[in-house]
Protein backbone atom coordinates (compact mmCIF):
# COMPACT_ATOMS: atom_id res chain seq x y z
CA UNK A 1 0.00 0.00 0.00
CA UNK A 2 2.69 2.49 1.04
CA UNK A 3 4.71 1.34 -1.93
CA UNK A 4 1.83 2.06 -4.31
CA UNK A 5 1.33 5.50 -2.85
CA UNK A 6 4.99 6.36 -3.39
CA UNK A 7 4.87 5.03 -6.95
CA UNK A 8 1.66 6.89 -7.61
CA UNK A 9 3.00 10.17 -6.29
CA UNK A 10 6.08 9.69 -8.39
CA UNK A 11 4.14 9.13 -11.61
CA UNK A 12 1.58 11.76 -10.66
CA UNK A 13 4.20 14.44 -10.12
CA UNK A 14 5.41 13.97 -13.70
CA UNK A 15 1.84 14.16 -15.02
CA UNK A 16 1.30 17.27 -12.94
CA UNK A 17 4.37 18.99 -14.41
CA UNK A 18 3.30 18.11 -17.92
CA UNK A 19 -0.30 19.19 -17.38
CA UNK A 20 0.64 22.45 -15.65
CA UNK A 21 2.45 23.56 -18.77
CA UNK A 22 -0.54 22.58 -20.85
CA UNK A 23 -2.90 24.41 -18.52
CA UNK A 24 -0.82 27.57 -18.41
CA UNK A 25 -1.11 28.13 -22.16
CA UNK A 26 -4.74 27.05 -22.11
CA UNK A 27 -5.48 29.56 -19.36
CA UNK A 28 -3.74 32.41 -21.16
CA UNK A 29 -4.84 31.76 -24.72
CA UNK A 30 -7.90 29.50 -24.41
CA UNK A 31 -6.00 27.31 -26.81
CA UNK A 32 -4.74 23.76 -26.55
CA UNK A 33 -1.13 23.59 -27.61
CA UNK A 34 -0.94 20.09 -29.02
CA UNK A 35 2.75 20.55 -29.75
CA UNK A 36 3.35 20.38 -26.00
CA UNK A 37 3.95 16.64 -26.17
CA UNK A 38 6.55 17.12 -28.93
CA UNK A 39 8.49 19.52 -26.69
CA UNK A 40 8.21 16.92 -23.92
CA UNK A 41 9.70 14.26 -26.20
CA UNK A 42 12.40 16.39 -27.85
CA UNK A 43 13.72 17.60 -24.52
CA UNK A 44 14.02 14.04 -23.25
CA UNK A 45 16.21 13.44 -26.32
CA UNK A 46 18.11 16.64 -25.66
CA UNK A 47 18.98 15.47 -22.16
CA UNK A 48 19.94 12.07 -23.51
CA UNK A 49 22.30 13.57 -26.09
CA UNK A 50 23.88 15.83 -23.47
CA UNK A 51 24.47 12.88 -21.15
CA UNK A 52 25.53 10.27 -23.72
CA UNK A 53 27.51 12.34 -26.18
CA UNK A 54 28.67 15.33 -24.20
CA UNK A 55 29.11 13.33 -20.99
CA UNK A 56 27.33 15.91 -18.92
CA UNK A 57 26.04 14.85 -15.52
CA UNK A 58 22.24 14.66 -15.56
CA UNK A 59 21.89 17.47 -13.06
CA UNK A 60 23.61 19.78 -15.51
CA UNK A 61 21.79 18.33 -18.53
CA UNK A 62 18.34 18.78 -16.97
CA UNK A 63 18.47 22.59 -16.68
CA UNK A 64 19.94 22.87 -20.18
CA UNK A 65 17.14 20.72 -21.59
CA UNK A 66 14.54 22.73 -19.66
CA UNK A 67 15.93 25.99 -21.04
CA UNK A 68 15.96 24.53 -24.55
CA UNK A 69 12.36 23.43 -24.04
CA UNK A 70 11.36 26.95 -23.07
CA UNK A 71 12.99 28.40 -26.16
CA UNK A 72 11.39 25.73 -28.33
CA UNK A 73 8.04 26.73 -26.84
CA UNK A 74 8.59 30.31 -27.96
CA UNK A 75 9.31 28.99 -31.46
CA UNK A 76 6.09 26.95 -31.33
CA UNK A 77 4.16 30.11 -30.46
CA UNK A 78 5.86 32.03 -33.23
CA UNK A 79 5.23 29.40 -35.91
CA UNK A 80 1.98 27.68 -34.95
CA UNK A 81 0.01 30.36 -33.10
CA UNK A 82 1.07 33.96 -33.63
CA UNK A 83 0.45 34.09 -37.40
CA UNK A 84 -3.14 32.99 -36.74
CA UNK A 85 -3.84 35.38 -33.88
CA UNK A 86 -6.69 37.79 -34.48
CA UNK A 87 -8.49 35.47 -36.88
CA UNK A 88 -12.00 34.57 -35.87
CA UNK A 89 -11.14 30.85 -36.12
CA UNK A 90 -7.78 31.20 -34.37
CA UNK A 91 -8.61 28.61 -31.70
CA UNK A 92 -9.35 25.74 -34.03
CA UNK A 93 -6.71 26.88 -36.52
CA UNK A 94 -4.08 26.99 -33.78
CA UNK A 95 -5.11 23.56 -32.59
CA UNK A 96 -4.58 22.17 -36.07
CA UNK A 97 -1.33 23.98 -36.77
CA UNK A 98 0.08 22.79 -33.44
CA UNK A 99 -0.83 19.20 -34.34
CA UNK A 100 0.98 19.74 -37.64
CA UNK A 101 4.04 21.13 -35.89
CA UNK A 102 4.05 18.21 -33.42
CA UNK A 103 3.90 15.75 -36.31
CA UNK A 104 6.78 17.47 -38.09
CA UNK A 105 8.93 17.52 -34.96
CA UNK A 106 8.17 13.89 -34.23
CA UNK A 107 9.02 12.89 -37.79
CA UNK A 108 12.29 14.81 -37.59
CA UNK A 109 13.26 13.00 -34.40
CA UNK A 110 12.28 9.68 -35.93
CA UNK A 111 14.44 10.44 -38.94
CA UNK A 112 17.40 11.42 -36.81
CA UNK A 113 17.31 8.88 -33.99
CA UNK A 114 15.29 6.03 -35.50
CA UNK A 115 12.27 4.38 -33.95
CA UNK A 116 14.13 2.40 -31.30
CA UNK A 117 13.92 3.18 -27.64
CA UNK A 118 17.02 4.96 -26.35
CA UNK A 119 18.24 4.60 -22.80
CA UNK A 120 20.31 6.66 -20.43
CA UNK A 121 23.62 4.92 -19.61
CA UNK A 122 23.80 3.02 -16.34
CA UNK A 123 24.88 5.30 -13.52
CA UNK A 124 23.23 8.44 -14.94
CA UNK A 125 20.97 8.58 -11.95
CA UNK A 126 21.42 7.32 -8.39
CA UNK A 127 20.36 3.70 -8.15
CA UNK A 128 20.30 3.23 -4.40
CA UNK A 129 17.04 2.69 -2.58
CA UNK A 130 15.95 3.39 0.92
CA UNK A 131 13.23 1.94 3.14
CA UNK A 132 10.49 4.27 4.34
CA UNK A 133 7.99 2.36 6.44
CA UNK A 134 7.17 -0.68 4.35
CA UNK A 135 7.98 0.98 1.05
CA UNK A 136 11.15 0.77 -0.96
CA UNK A 137 11.84 4.19 -2.40
CA UNK A 138 14.60 4.79 -4.90
CA UNK A 139 16.67 7.91 -4.62
CA UNK A 140 15.60 8.70 -8.17
CA UNK A 141 11.96 8.72 -7.14
CA UNK A 142 12.70 11.07 -4.27
CA UNK A 143 14.70 13.38 -6.52
CA UNK A 144 11.99 13.44 -9.17
CA UNK A 145 9.23 14.18 -6.66
CA UNK A 146 11.41 16.89 -5.11
CA UNK A 147 12.11 18.49 -8.51
CA UNK A 148 8.42 18.39 -9.40
CA UNK A 149 7.39 19.95 -6.09
CA UNK A 150 10.10 22.61 -6.40
CA UNK A 151 8.87 23.50 -9.91
CA UNK A 152 5.27 23.67 -8.74
CA UNK A 153 6.25 26.02 -5.94
CA UNK A 154 8.40 28.04 -8.31
CA UNK A 155 5.51 28.37 -10.75
CA UNK A 156 3.14 29.43 -7.99
CA UNK A 157 5.63 32.04 -6.83
CA UNK A 158 6.13 33.26 -10.40
CA UNK A 159 2.42 33.64 -11.06
CA UNK A 160 1.48 35.11 -7.67
CA UNK A 161 4.40 37.30 -6.74
CA UNK A 162 6.23 38.60 -9.79
CA UNK A 163 5.54 41.32 -12.32
CA UNK A 164 5.65 38.73 -15.13
CA UNK A 165 3.18 36.51 -13.27
CA UNK A 166 0.76 39.37 -12.69
CA UNK A 167 0.97 40.23 -16.36
CA UNK A 168 0.41 36.63 -17.42
CA UNK A 169 -2.71 36.49 -15.25
CA UNK A 170 -3.88 39.84 -16.61
CA UNK A 171 -3.57 38.61 -20.21
CA UNK A 172 -5.28 35.34 -19.23
CA UNK A 173 -8.25 37.26 -17.87
CA UNK A 174 -8.58 39.93 -20.55
CA UNK A 175 -6.08 40.78 -23.29
CA UNK A 176 -7.80 44.12 -23.85
CA UNK A 177 -7.66 45.14 -20.20
CA UNK A 178 -4.01 44.08 -20.13
CA UNK A 179 -3.25 46.21 -23.20
CA UNK A 180 -4.75 49.25 -21.56
CA UNK A 181 -2.38 48.66 -18.63
CA UNK A 182 0.58 48.86 -20.98
CA UNK A 183 1.13 45.11 -21.28
CA UNK A 184 2.72 43.92 -24.53
CA UNK A 185 0.34 41.00 -24.99
CA UNK A 186 2.39 39.21 -27.66
CA UNK A 187 5.43 39.26 -25.41
CA UNK A 188 3.52 37.92 -22.43
CA UNK A 189 2.08 35.12 -24.55
CA UNK A 190 5.59 34.29 -25.72
CA UNK A 191 6.79 34.24 -22.09
CA UNK A 192 3.87 31.98 -21.16
CA UNK A 193 4.94 29.56 -23.86
CA UNK A 194 8.47 29.66 -22.47
CA UNK A 195 7.34 28.79 -18.96
CA UNK A 196 4.81 26.24 -20.16
CA UNK A 197 7.26 24.44 -22.42
CA UNK A 198 10.03 24.52 -19.80
CA UNK A 199 7.66 22.61 -17.49
CA UNK A 200 6.83 20.20 -20.32
CA UNK A 201 10.54 19.74 -21.00
CA UNK A 202 11.23 18.98 -17.34
CA UNK A 203 8.41 16.45 -17.38
CA UNK A 204 9.91 14.85 -20.50
CA UNK A 205 13.40 14.50 -19.04
CA UNK A 206 12.05 13.16 -15.75
CA UNK A 207 9.75 10.75 -17.57
CA UNK A 208 12.69 9.50 -19.66
CA UNK A 209 14.75 8.99 -16.52
CA UNK A 210 11.94 7.40 -14.55
CA UNK A 211 11.23 4.70 -17.12
CA UNK A 212 14.67 4.84 -18.71
CA UNK A 213 12.90 5.02 -21.99
CA UNK A 214 13.18 7.75 -24.61
CA UNK A 215 11.33 7.20 -27.89
CA UNK A 216 9.82 9.39 -30.62
CA UNK A 217 6.28 8.46 -29.63
CA UNK A 218 6.73 8.85 -25.88
CA UNK A 219 4.65 12.02 -25.84
CA UNK A 220 1.53 10.41 -27.25
CA UNK A 221 0.13 8.68 -24.18
CA UNK A 222 1.20 11.52 -21.89
CA UNK A 223 -0.61 13.96 -24.16
CA UNK A 224 -3.93 12.21 -23.60
CA UNK A 225 -3.26 12.00 -19.86
CA UNK A 226 -2.42 15.69 -19.88
CA UNK A 227 -5.74 16.51 -21.54
CA UNK A 228 -7.54 14.36 -18.99
CA UNK A 229 -5.73 16.18 -16.20
CA UNK A 230 -6.73 19.61 -17.55
CA UNK A 231 -10.37 18.58 -17.68
CA UNK A 232 -10.25 16.76 -14.34
CA UNK A 233 -8.59 19.70 -12.61
CA UNK A 234 -11.00 22.24 -14.01
CA UNK A 235 -10.18 23.93 -17.30
CA UNK A 236 -7.41 26.44 -16.76
CA UNK A 237 -7.05 25.91 -13.00
CA UNK A 238 -3.38 25.54 -12.02
CA UNK A 239 -3.89 24.02 -8.55
CA UNK A 240 -6.54 21.81 -10.11
CA UNK A 241 -4.08 20.54 -12.70
CA UNK A 242 -1.46 19.77 -10.05
CA UNK A 243 -3.99 17.94 -7.89
CA UNK A 244 -5.51 16.07 -10.83
CA UNK A 245 -2.06 15.06 -12.11
CA UNK A 246 -1.16 13.47 -8.80
CA UNK A 247 -4.62 11.88 -8.55
CA UNK A 248 -4.26 10.36 -12.00
CA UNK A 249 -0.83 8.97 -11.14
CA UNK A 250 -2.16 7.34 -7.96
CA UNK A 251 -5.17 5.99 -9.80
CA UNK A 252 -3.03 4.37 -12.47
CA UNK A 253 -0.68 2.76 -10.01
CA UNK A 254 -3.49 1.36 -7.90
CA UNK A 255 -5.29 0.06 -10.99
CA UNK A 256 -2.18 -1.79 -12.07
CA UNK A 257 -1.66 -3.22 -8.60
CA UNK A 258 -5.22 -4.27 -7.89
CA UNK A 259 -6.93 -4.84 -11.22
CA UNK A 260 -4.25 -5.37 -13.83
CA UNK A 261 -2.11 -3.26 -16.07
CA UNK A 262 -4.32 -3.64 -19.15
CA UNK A 263 -7.08 -1.71 -17.36
CA UNK A 264 -4.82 1.21 -16.51
CA UNK A 265 -6.08 3.67 -19.13
CA UNK A 266 -9.64 2.34 -18.99
CA UNK A 267 -9.93 3.14 -15.29
CA UNK A 268 -8.20 6.49 -15.66
CA UNK A 269 -10.52 7.66 -18.41
CA UNK A 270 -13.52 6.01 -16.75
CA UNK A 271 -12.93 8.18 -13.70
CA UNK A 272 -12.55 11.21 -15.95
CA UNK A 273 -15.94 10.35 -17.46
CA UNK A 274 -17.51 10.02 -14.01
CA UNK A 275 -16.08 13.34 -12.86
CA UNK A 276 -17.45 15.02 -15.95
CA UNK A 277 -20.89 13.60 -15.27
CA UNK A 278 -20.93 14.34 -11.54
CA UNK A 279 -18.89 17.52 -11.40
CA UNK A 280 -18.63 19.05 -14.87
CA UNK A 281 -16.46 21.93 -13.79
CA UNK A 282 -13.70 19.57 -12.62
CA UNK A 283 -12.10 19.37 -9.20
CA UNK A 284 -11.12 23.02 -8.82
CA UNK A 285 -12.64 24.62 -11.88
CA UNK A 286 -14.31 28.03 -11.91
CA UNK A 287 -17.75 27.97 -10.34
CA UNK A 288 -19.64 29.10 -13.38
CA UNK A 289 -18.95 27.51 -16.72
CA UNK A 290 -19.56 29.56 -19.79
CA UNK A 291 -23.01 28.89 -21.11
CA UNK A 292 -23.35 27.73 -24.66
CA UNK B 1 7.72 70.25 -20.67
CA UNK B 2 6.07 71.10 -23.92
CA UNK B 3 7.22 74.04 -25.94
CA UNK B 4 4.84 77.01 -25.80
CA UNK B 5 2.23 76.87 -28.51
CA UNK B 6 2.59 73.12 -29.09
CA UNK B 7 -0.49 71.31 -27.86
CA UNK B 8 0.07 68.31 -25.60
CA UNK B 9 -2.10 66.19 -27.87
CA UNK B 10 -2.95 67.01 -31.43
CA UNK B 11 -5.06 64.92 -33.77
CA UNK B 12 -4.80 65.82 -37.46
CA UNK B 13 -7.20 64.50 -40.09
CA UNK B 14 -7.67 61.24 -38.21
CA UNK B 15 -9.54 58.51 -40.07
CA UNK B 16 -10.72 55.27 -38.53
CA UNK B 17 -12.64 52.58 -40.39
CA UNK B 18 -13.89 49.10 -39.65
CA UNK B 19 -13.66 47.39 -43.01
CA UNK B 20 -15.67 49.65 -45.29
CA UNK B 21 -17.49 51.39 -42.47
CA UNK B 22 -15.97 54.75 -41.68
CA UNK B 23 -16.28 55.56 -38.00
CA UNK B 24 -14.12 58.68 -37.96
CA UNK B 25 -13.67 60.92 -41.03
CA UNK B 26 -10.69 63.25 -40.99
CA UNK B 27 -11.19 64.88 -37.64
CA UNK B 28 -8.72 67.28 -36.06
CA UNK B 29 -8.56 68.43 -32.47
CA UNK B 30 -6.10 69.81 -29.94
CA UNK B 31 -5.68 69.40 -26.22
CA UNK B 32 -3.33 71.83 -24.47
CA UNK B 33 -1.38 70.86 -21.36
CA UNK B 34 -3.50 71.15 -18.24
CA UNK B 35 -6.77 71.37 -20.16
CA UNK B 36 -9.83 69.20 -19.93
CA UNK B 37 -11.25 68.86 -23.42
CA UNK B 38 -14.46 66.99 -24.08
CA UNK B 39 -15.74 65.23 -27.13
CA UNK B 40 -19.51 64.93 -27.09
CA UNK B 41 -22.00 63.55 -29.54
CA UNK B 42 -24.59 60.87 -30.03
CA UNK B 43 -24.05 57.13 -29.93
CA UNK B 44 -22.06 55.86 -32.90
CA UNK B 45 -20.59 59.26 -33.71
CA UNK B 46 -17.04 57.89 -33.55
CA UNK B 47 -16.03 59.11 -30.09
CA UNK B 48 -14.84 55.76 -28.77
CA UNK B 49 -13.07 54.98 -32.05
CA UNK B 50 -11.18 58.26 -31.79
CA UNK B 51 -9.92 57.44 -28.30
CA UNK B 52 -9.10 53.85 -29.29
CA UNK B 53 -7.01 55.11 -32.20
CA UNK B 54 -5.10 57.55 -29.97
CA UNK B 55 -4.52 54.83 -27.36
CA UNK B 56 -3.24 52.34 -29.94
CA UNK B 57 -6.09 49.86 -29.65
CA UNK B 58 -7.06 50.58 -33.25
CA UNK B 59 -4.85 51.48 -36.18
CA UNK B 60 -6.04 54.63 -37.90
CA UNK B 61 -6.46 54.52 -41.69
CA UNK B 62 -5.12 58.01 -42.03
CA UNK B 63 -4.09 61.18 -40.29
CA UNK B 64 -1.69 61.82 -37.45
CA UNK B 65 -1.60 61.73 -33.68
CA UNK B 66 1.03 64.02 -32.16
CA UNK B 67 2.09 64.03 -28.53
CA UNK B 68 3.94 67.26 -27.76
CA UNK B 69 4.62 67.54 -31.47
CA UNK B 70 6.08 64.03 -31.79
CA UNK B 71 4.35 61.60 -34.12
CA UNK B 72 2.82 58.71 -32.16
CA UNK B 73 0.39 57.59 -34.87
CA UNK B 74 -0.31 53.88 -34.92
CA UNK B 75 1.86 52.94 -31.95
CA UNK B 76 0.66 49.69 -30.36
CA UNK B 77 -1.16 50.17 -27.08
CA UNK B 78 1.72 49.23 -24.79
CA UNK B 79 4.00 51.70 -26.56
CA UNK B 80 1.37 54.41 -26.27
CA UNK B 81 1.23 53.76 -22.52
CA UNK B 82 5.03 54.09 -22.40
CA UNK B 83 4.59 57.52 -23.96
CA UNK B 84 2.10 58.46 -21.25
CA UNK B 85 -1.13 58.04 -23.22
CA UNK B 86 -3.45 56.37 -20.72
CA UNK B 87 -6.97 55.23 -21.55
CA UNK B 88 -9.80 54.43 -19.17
CA UNK B 89 -11.97 52.49 -21.60
CA UNK B 90 -15.70 52.35 -21.78
CA UNK B 91 -16.86 49.61 -19.42
CA UNK B 92 -13.73 50.26 -17.36
CA UNK B 93 -11.81 47.07 -18.23
CA UNK B 94 -10.90 46.23 -14.67
CA UNK B 95 -9.44 42.78 -14.05
CA UNK B 96 -12.33 41.30 -12.10
CA UNK B 97 -10.63 38.08 -11.00
CA UNK B 98 -7.51 39.80 -9.70
CA UNK B 99 -7.47 41.62 -6.38
CA UNK B 100 -8.07 45.35 -6.13
CA UNK B 101 -4.50 45.75 -4.96
CA UNK B 102 -3.10 43.72 -7.86
CA UNK B 103 -5.03 45.89 -10.31
CA UNK B 104 -3.28 48.91 -8.83
CA UNK B 105 0.15 47.28 -8.65
CA UNK B 106 -0.11 46.34 -12.34
CA UNK B 107 -0.77 50.00 -13.10
CA UNK B 108 2.00 51.27 -10.82
CA UNK B 109 4.57 49.08 -12.54
CA UNK B 110 3.23 49.68 -16.04
CA UNK B 111 5.76 52.31 -17.06
CA UNK B 112 8.64 51.32 -14.81
CA UNK B 113 10.08 47.88 -15.59
CA UNK B 114 12.39 47.78 -12.56
CA UNK B 115 10.84 50.08 -10.03
CA UNK B 116 11.95 50.71 -6.50
CA UNK B 117 9.22 48.75 -4.77
CA UNK B 118 9.05 51.12 -1.80
CA UNK B 119 8.23 53.98 -4.15
CA UNK B 120 5.62 51.85 -5.88
CA UNK B 121 4.01 50.91 -2.57
CA UNK B 122 3.89 54.55 -1.58
CA UNK B 123 2.09 55.45 -4.79
CA UNK B 124 -0.42 52.61 -4.42
CA UNK B 125 -1.05 53.65 -0.81
CA UNK B 126 -1.63 57.23 -1.99
CA UNK B 127 -4.46 55.96 -4.22
CA UNK B 128 -5.89 53.94 -1.35
CA UNK B 129 -5.88 57.17 0.65
CA UNK B 130 -7.72 58.96 -2.14
CA UNK B 131 -10.24 56.11 -2.49
CA UNK B 132 -10.67 54.61 1.00
CA UNK B 133 -13.34 52.22 -0.26
CA UNK B 134 -10.65 50.49 -2.33
CA UNK B 135 -8.15 50.37 0.51
CA UNK B 136 -10.59 48.71 2.88
CA UNK B 137 -11.10 45.85 0.44
CA UNK B 138 -7.70 45.67 -1.20
CA UNK B 139 -7.39 41.88 -1.05
CA UNK B 140 -10.83 41.19 -2.56
CA UNK B 141 -11.35 40.46 -6.25
CA UNK B 142 -11.99 43.66 -8.17
CA UNK B 143 -15.14 42.07 -9.57
CA UNK B 144 -16.72 42.30 -6.12
CA UNK B 145 -16.85 46.10 -6.38
CA UNK B 146 -20.00 47.92 -7.48
CA UNK B 147 -20.04 49.75 -10.80
CA UNK B 148 -19.18 53.09 -9.22
CA UNK B 149 -16.39 51.57 -7.16
CA UNK B 150 -15.02 49.89 -10.26
CA UNK B 151 -14.91 53.29 -11.92
CA UNK B 152 -12.93 54.61 -8.92
CA UNK B 153 -10.56 51.68 -9.35
CA UNK B 154 -10.19 52.45 -13.05
CA UNK B 155 -9.36 56.08 -12.22
CA UNK B 156 -6.88 55.09 -9.52
CA UNK B 157 -5.21 52.70 -11.93
CA UNK B 158 -4.98 55.33 -14.64
CA UNK B 159 -3.48 57.89 -12.25
CA UNK B 160 -0.85 55.35 -11.12
CA UNK B 161 0.29 55.07 -14.72
CA UNK B 162 1.53 58.69 -14.56
CA UNK B 163 -0.44 59.83 -17.59
CA UNK B 164 0.68 62.80 -19.64
CA UNK B 165 -2.75 62.67 -21.20
CA UNK B 166 -5.69 60.82 -19.73
CA UNK B 167 -8.34 59.57 -22.14
CA UNK B 168 -11.66 58.94 -20.40
CA UNK B 169 -14.29 57.03 -22.35
CA UNK B 170 -17.83 57.46 -21.01
CA UNK B 171 -16.81 57.37 -17.34
CA UNK B 172 -20.37 58.02 -16.17
CA UNK B 173 -21.97 55.28 -18.22
CA UNK B 174 -24.22 52.95 -16.28
CA UNK B 175 -23.80 54.76 -12.97
CA UNK B 176 -26.49 56.03 -10.61
CA UNK B 177 -26.91 59.85 -10.64
CA UNK B 178 -25.09 60.35 -7.34
CA UNK B 179 -22.11 58.40 -8.63
CA UNK B 180 -22.19 60.26 -11.93
CA UNK B 181 -21.72 63.46 -9.92
CA UNK B 182 -18.86 61.85 -8.01
CA UNK B 183 -17.11 60.88 -11.26
CA UNK B 184 -17.32 64.42 -12.61
CA UNK B 185 -16.10 65.83 -9.29
CA UNK B 186 -13.15 63.54 -9.69
CA UNK B 187 -12.47 64.85 -13.18
CA UNK B 188 -12.46 68.39 -11.78
CA UNK B 189 -10.20 67.26 -8.93
CA UNK B 190 -7.54 65.80 -11.21
CA UNK B 191 -7.91 68.83 -13.49
CA UNK B 192 -7.00 71.07 -10.54
CA UNK B 193 -4.02 68.82 -9.88
CA UNK B 194 -2.80 69.68 -13.37
CA UNK B 195 -3.86 66.64 -15.36
CA UNK B 196 -4.59 66.89 -19.06
CA UNK B 197 -7.77 65.06 -20.01
CA UNK B 198 -9.63 64.19 -23.20
CA UNK B 199 -13.12 63.24 -22.04
CA UNK B 200 -15.67 61.42 -24.17
CA UNK B 201 -19.19 61.66 -22.78
CA UNK B 202 -22.81 61.28 -23.63
CA UNK B 203 -23.74 63.32 -20.58
CA UNK B 204 -23.08 66.56 -22.44
CA UNK B 205 -24.32 68.84 -19.67
CA UNK B 206 -21.83 67.66 -17.07
CA UNK B 207 -19.07 67.20 -19.62
CA UNK B 208 -19.41 70.86 -20.66
CA UNK B 209 -19.41 71.93 -17.02
CA UNK B 210 -16.10 70.29 -16.17
CA UNK B 211 -14.24 71.02 -19.42
CA UNK B 212 -12.38 74.01 -20.87
CA UNK B 213 -13.00 73.27 -24.51
CA UNK B 214 -15.42 71.03 -26.38
CA UNK B 215 -15.85 69.36 -29.74
CA UNK B 216 -19.13 67.98 -31.04
CA UNK B 217 -18.80 64.84 -33.14
CA UNK B 218 -21.60 63.63 -35.40
CA UNK B 219 -21.32 60.71 -37.83
CA UNK B 220 -17.53 60.86 -37.81
CA UNK B 221 -17.28 64.62 -38.39
CA UNK B 222 -16.61 67.46 -36.00
CA UNK B 223 -19.59 69.74 -36.49
CA UNK B 224 -19.00 72.31 -33.75
CA UNK B 225 -16.25 73.33 -31.43
CA UNK B 226 -15.41 76.08 -28.97
CA UNK B 227 -14.92 76.93 -25.33
CA UNK B 228 -17.22 74.74 -23.27
CA UNK B 229 -19.11 77.66 -21.73
CA UNK B 230 -19.91 79.02 -25.21
CA UNK B 231 -21.02 75.64 -26.49
CA UNK B 232 -23.24 75.15 -23.47
CA UNK B 233 -24.97 78.39 -24.42
CA UNK B 234 -25.23 77.53 -28.12
CA UNK B 235 -28.86 76.91 -29.11
CA UNK B 236 -27.94 74.06 -31.44
CA UNK B 237 -26.10 72.26 -28.67
CA UNK B 238 -28.91 72.94 -26.24
CA UNK B 239 -31.48 71.52 -28.61
CA UNK B 240 -29.53 68.44 -29.58
CA UNK B 241 -27.63 67.52 -26.43
CA UNK B 242 -28.88 69.38 -23.43
CA UNK B 243 -32.51 68.49 -24.02
CA UNK B 244 -34.14 71.58 -22.52
CA UNK B 245 -33.00 71.90 -18.94
CA UNK B 246 -33.50 68.51 -17.32
CA UNK B 247 -30.57 67.25 -15.28
CA UNK B 248 -29.51 63.78 -16.42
Amino acid sequence: MGQQIVNGLFLGSIYALFALGYTLVFGVLDILNLAHQAVFMICAYAALVLVVHLHMPIFAALPVAVLAGGLLGMVVDRIAFRPLRGRSDSNIAGLISSIALATILEAAVLQFFGPDVERFPFGTVPTRSIQIGGAVVSELQIVIIAIAVAMLLGLTWLLRRTRLGRRIRAVAESPKAARVLGVDVDRIISASFFVSSALGAAAGVLFGLAFNNVAPDMGRSVELKGLAVIVLGGMGSMPGAALAGVALGLLEVFTVAWIGSSYRDAVAFGVLFLVLVLRPRGLLGPAALREA
Amino acid sequence: MSAPGVPLLEIRDLEVAYGHVHAVRRISLRVNAGQVVTLIGPNGAGKTSTLAAVAGLLRPQGGQVLLEGRDVTGLPAHRAVEQGIVLVPEGRSILARMSIEENLVLAAEARTPRPPTAEQRRRVEAQFARFPVLGERRKLPAGSLSGGEQQMLAFARALLMSPRILLLDEPSMGLAPLLVRRVFDLVEEIHREGATVLLVEQNARLALQVSDHAYVLERGHIVLQGPSSELAADPRVQAAYLGGSTET
